[in-house]
């Protein structure tokens, strides 16, 4: 993911200006960049354009009489009047530093462990990595498969006499967050450790060398030399997975429904109900921007705070 | 093959891994001290969670209905039979595989050519551009889906497989576009001017001199666009509401969502969803690490 990194610096230096100037009609790049521009344009930047328009609209087709020009006054109503919004969000929040953080940390530690010499790496990699292609949706049936009372493992340790028959973990409200994380993990540990042991292949091992020479314990290089050299994959791969958890909805819409008693509803689920369900687009629309306020605020202060490849050799 | 892919890059190289499990000498010593168990007890106990929810859903989709058996044998197929009929699982699984294979070629194409731009050419508006497309990143696509829908609707695309195909490859344009452009930067400029000294046209040099080091990067950004739209719901499940054009993970959540649920249709619904990804992921494994790894600019 390092590569974004690249984004704001000069073309490496193998390219001779003058070489490219004489072979390059300057409508080329423009030309070769359009189909992907226009796309965009379409169906990203129009989208955006009008959930702005809307936010400041009353529009409900199942309420027409209502429909027309509202300024703020969806705005008005999202901050003082809507207690779902706040709960939402808290939700949102929490789900995002307790997903991302643990995603974090496994990710990396199992980066660090199948990117050691062992015999059988290969398919310890590729095992531990598959859960990856699995899809919010079947992550979904497969977790609702393992925690069911009737189905899931705690009806066969019921039967061996460990703990009890009791109702599925996602139907009670005190268990139904840690089993949520716990399916979300399964799925989303392994990309952090793609990247981060992508990443690994680039230390220079004429560190750990000198390292070695100089006495310093395993633990020591860790903090000295991998850690630092993984900075910018991980404040990068942090930040897009916070953004992915933040928007993703697959997984809770279909493990909890933002379930039991609204207890697992996000931000994002609570917008697509609000539009799918109850038809009132104009206050979806301004909520969806507070959303994307709020997300872009973060993403500006996380790359801030973390000086994004501010200190790179 | 690998360390042909990405000339004088020796981190490429570091992915094979030695044939002898205990490496050569001091290049690997550093890393290498580490006890076995302190390998095989974390990875072990780590392969456990991933593996035990696949054996339970590989258990409840061939072990017959009412069996309470923790071993799945006698096997079954009937749970098969009925998702992949009565269920239309074979509808949708063609539909899904249209979905996966056309928003693939779409993705990889588009963001090559503009990768390509993005690699070699300064341009007014580059920088706009490229931030234009990491902003694109903080767009939540499940928020969009209403002006979408509109969107669709004018276009006359609503209950096509077309619109959930521009769709997913609008959202997945952005990384990969930035991920080609990465590629393609790590290719010696040189090389192609080489090619042109010799008289190939700039489109020629592309295709016989860039193109074929593009490979491992190139199929890590192809798999990802499929493994994406083969696993996406929500584009899908808006967009379509014929039964007939409906992908995978929406019959998924129809089984899911019925209201006594099926649990060896619903597992034997999930092993259809998740054989071509684990295929893929099984083939593209090993290009995913080299292509993210070549792919990252350093400094």
């Amino acid at each position: 993911m390092a590569q974004a990194a690249a984004v704001a610096k000069p073309p490496p230096k193998q390219q001779p200006p003058k070489r490219r100037k004489s072979v390059t009609p300057r409508k080329l790049p423009y030309l070769l960049i359009a189909p992907a521009a226009l796309l965009m344009l379409g169906f990203i930047a129009y989208p955006v354009i009008s959930v702005f328009y809307y936010s400041l609209q009353h529009f409900n087709p199942t309420k027409p009489w209502r429909n027309g020009f509202a300024g703020f006054e969806n705005f008005t109503k999202i901050f003082t009047d809507d207690p779902l919004f706040w709960d939402t969000l808290l939700f949102s929040a929490k789900w995002v530093v307790v997903e991302v953080g643990l995603q974090l940390l496994f990710g990396l530690a199992l980066a660090l462990i199948v990117n050691q010499t062992f015999v059988g790496r290969g398919l310890g990699r590729a095992l531990v990595f598959s859960p990856w292609a699995v899809s919010g949706v079947l992550t979904s049936v497969i977790w609702v498969l393992l925690y069911n009372s009737q189905t899931g493992i705690t009806r066969y340790l019921a039967d061996w006499g460990i703990g009890s028959y009791g109702t599925s973990w996602l139907s009670d409200t005190a268990t139904v967050f840690p089993a949520a994380i716990v399916a979300d993990l399964w799925r989303g540990v392994p990309f952090f450790a793609i990247l981060i042991l992508a990443d690994l292949q680039s230390v220079s091992k004429d560190l750990y060398e000198a390292a070695e020479v100089d006495g310093a314990s395993r633990i020591r290089q860790f903090f000295h030399i991998t850690l630092p050299h993984l900075k910018d994959a991980i404040v990068l791969s942090t930040l897009l997975r916070a953004v992915w958890e933040f928007n993703n909805v697959d997984l809770l819409y279909t493990l909890t429904g933002g379930g039991p008693a609204g207890e697992t509803t996000t931000l994002p689920l609570y917008v697509a109900n609000t539009s799918v369900d109850a038809h009132n687009f104009g206050y979806a629309s301004a909520l969806t921007t507070v959303a994307f306020v709020i997300l872009l605020f973060f993403s500006f202060l996380y790359l801030r705070l973390s000086k994004f490849g501010g200190d790179q050799k | 093959m690998i360390t042909e892919i990405a000339p004088a890059d020796t981190k490429v190289k570091i992915v094979e891994p030695p044939r002898t499990p205990r490496g050569r000498g001091l290049r690997r010593r550093a890393w290498d001290e580490a006890p076995r168990w302190q390998i095989y007890l974390p990875l072990g106990i780590y392969l456990l969670f991933t593996l035990i929810p696949f054996y339970w859903i590989l258990l409840f989709a061939v072990r017959p209905a009412g069996s309470t058996s923790l071993v799945p044998w006698p096997m079954t197929g009937e749970h098969f039979a009925k998702v992949w009929t009565e269920r239309s699982f074979g509808t949708y699984f063609m539909n899904s595989v249209w979905t996966g294979v056309a928003t693939l070629i779409m993705t990889t194409v588009v963001a090559l050519i503009g990768g390509y731009a993005l690699a070699r050419f300064d341009f007014k508006g580059k920088r706009g551009f490229m931030l234009a497309l990491l902003c694109s990143q903080f767009v939540p696509g499940a928020l969009l889906l209403v002006p979408l829908f509109q969107i669709f609707a004018e276009l006359q695309m609503i209950n096509s497989l077309v619109s959930v195909v521009i769709a997913e490859t609008v959202f997945q344009l952005p990384l990969s576009m930035i991920l080609i452009s990465g590629f393609i930067k790590n290719v010696p400029y040189s090389l192609e001017e080489a090619a042109w000294v010799d008289g190939c046209s700039r489109l020629r040099a592309f295709l016989t001199v860039v193109l074929p080091l593009l490979r491992p990067g190139l199929i890590a950004v192809g798999s990802f666009a499929f493994v994406h739209a083969w696993n996406h719901f929500l584009f899908a499940l808006m967009f379509l509401s014929v039964q007939e054009k409906q992908t995978i993970p929406v019959g998924l959540n129809t089984l899911l969502s019925a209201d006594s649920v099926d649990m060896g249709a619903l597992a034997a619904g999930g092993i259809i969803a998740a054989v071509p990804v684990v295929i893929v992921f099984a083939f593209i494994q090993k290009w995913l690490i080299t292509g993210f790894s070549s792919g990252a600019v350093k400094g």
